[in-house]
């Protein structure tokens, strides 16, 4: 197993908040701050290769993806891509019409974005989900009006791992001429996509989801969109994007985009196995859990609990002292008192809303760390319950 | 993001569990907030509190602030634990990150709830001391995973 500096097990199991960046990422990022740090927009020769590089990784992510180079659109990351996709489109589609669908259970970069045009005086149909976090494409179909302009439903659910019927949501989408939009930052470089067989109009998406870089990412557009600047001043990204190119984030993402290419199929493979390891381990010998989201459409690397009795934060932070790294949907790791917006819409209420935990994987993982962990689970969640006055309330009333 | 003490009491929580015919018992909180603390006190007849123990459901801080709490009341009069207040509570774990301060105000509820039990069951009237609110599962009645 692998240890931190002090001999001590260190685990890895929150994939979903970021990666480790790759060896070849960090690798191909540093030429660009020690050689090759021209201003690729600078007219000399140095500026060529910088040039050079943001061209090259835009075809791989490009190709990656089944878009033209002149789709993809560099930006600080996926929240900035969400946020550059709705509003854009909501301001230059707005003679059609002041109407967007989304989900209940969208990233808030999503959420927050359509709240904020709700003050602007837009309207936005948020879509239920059943029990697994999936929308209900006739509820979806029924929720389009005339002056529909966009359908903004994510790819697959950060927290609970739901992968969305994307190509049944791009067909109804282009049957009834609205705008498709998906938060594809859980998605991209995990699972295959492809923005034509999916129909999809623009997609969110992040480096640092698949070993990359961080402050990176890109929105694709697709040609014919209308489209507004998000960030003014200046004619980088085909004049969209304001901003001296992010050279080294931008190579980085390239590179991560390559690798993840390359490694996917096997990738997919070995965390499935992992996965559904780890599900089967912890129904068979943790009381009081269950399994949140879709068994089967499911992101390969995720598993989420909800553990009875006890806060997710107490568990994350004995895990810890076990040098194991993982997440919650409880209200204090969001930092609000309520809890995950996901585990509500799915139905949970809201004490086992805050009980639930994050364990996302990834194909370095291990079947001694898996192991290790659903142990130190199982002490831990013992020791919590016994501290639960909830726990002794229903021990009192099942005795 | 906590402070040394908070994580010491968390780890190591002080007079968790429970008392058996416990003269005073006080539940506060709700699910909804994520934090519920069960304090029970063991008074003597002058009035003294002779041990206190606590359960909580919650966050690190909850943990925490419960377990100073029942170190601040053991000892005390009834008179005495009543002026415990949660700014006490949260100066003796050196502070509490802002978001957390709600927990010291649930250790401080849990206090007055457990006296209000013990003046109950003995007709007794404590100066200042009000109705606990009783809130706590908020009226859902929820079915268990198994």
């Amino acid at each position: 197993m692998n240890q931190n500096n002090q001999g001590k097990p260190f685990i890895y199991f929150d994939n979903a908040a970021t990666t480790k960046t790759a060896p070849e990422v960090v690798e191909a990022i540093l030429p660009y701050y020690t050689e090759f740090y021209g201003n690729p927009s600078s007219i000399y020769t140095l500026a060529n290769e910088s040039r050079k590089a943001v061209t090259l990784a835009r075809d791989t992510i490009a190709n990656a993806i089944g878009a033209e180079a002149n789709e993809i659109y560099f930006t600080a990351g996926g929240s900035e891509a969400d946020n550059w996709a709705i509003i854009a489109t909501a301001e230059a589609y707005q003679t059609k019409g002041k109407h967007i669908i989304t989900s209940a259970i969208e990233h808030h970069a999503v959420l927050t974005t359509c709240e904020f045009l709700e003050k602007k005086g837009y309207e936005v149909t948020y879509l239920k989900t059943d029990e697994y976090g999936l929308i209900n494409l006739e509820e979806l179909e029924h929720a389009i009006r005339k002056d529909t302009i966009l359908i903004s439903i994510m790819f697959a659910n950060n927290e609970i791992g739901t992968i969305q019927p994307i190509l049944q949501i791009g067909e109804i989408a282009k049957a009834h001429g609205v705008l498709f939009h998906t938060d594809a930052v859980q998605a991209f470089g995990q699972i295959p996509i492809s923005v034509d067989e999916m129909k999809i109009d623009m997609l969110s998406a992040s480096g640092h989801k698949l070993n990359g870089p961080k402050g990176v990412g890109f929105l694709y557009i697709r040609k014919g969109v209308k489209s507004r600047s998000f960030i003014h001043g200046g004619q980088q990204e085909r004049g969209r994007r304001a901003g001296t190119e992010n050279v080294p984030g931008i190579v980085g993402m390239g590179v991560a985009t390559k690798r993840a290419l390359s490694i996917m199929d096997l990738k997919i493979k070995r965390e499935i196995e992992l996965r559904d390891y780890m599900i089967q381990k912890i129904e068979k010998e943790i009381p009081f859990s269950r399994l949140n989201g879709h068994r089967e459409q499911r992101l390969p690397n995720n598993v989420n609990f909800g553990f009875e009795f006890v806060e997710g934060e107490s568990l994350l932070i004995k895990l810890d002292m076990e040098g194991i790294c993982a997440s919650s949907g409880s209200a204090c790791t969001s930092g609000s008192l309520d809890p995950s917006h996901v585990l509500l819409a799915i139905g949970l209420p809201h004490e086992k809303a805050h009980g639930s935990l994050r364990l996302t994987l990834s194909e370095e993982n291990t079947i001694e760390e898996i192991d290790y962990t659903v142990d130190k689970i199982k002490v831990i969640l013992e020791y919590l319950r016994n501290m639960s006055p909830l726990y002794e309330d229903y021990k009192k009333k099942n005795s | 993001m906590y402070s040394e003490k908070v994580m010491d009491h968390f780890s190591n929580p002080r007079n968790m569990g429970e008392i058996e015919n416990a003269s005073g018992v006080g539940t506060v909180g709700n699910a909804k907030c994520g934090d519920i603390m069960r304090m029970y006190l063991d008074i003597d007849e002058a009035g003294l509190i002779q041990d206190v123990k606590f359960k909580t459901f919650g966050c690190g801080a909850a943990v925490a602030t419960s377990s100073m709490a029942t170190e601040l009341v053991k000892g005390k009069t009834v008179q005495e634990a009543l002026l415990i207040t949660n700014k006490a509570v949260t100066e003796a774990l050196d502070g509490l990150p802002p978001v957390k301060v709600h927990c010291s105000l649930l250790a401080e509820e849990a206090i007055h709830a457990a006296l209000w039990d013990y003046a109950e069951k003995n007709g007794l009237e404590i100066e200042g001391l009000s109705k606990p609110k009783t809130d706590i599962h908020d009226g859902e009645e929820e079915e268990t995973y198994e």
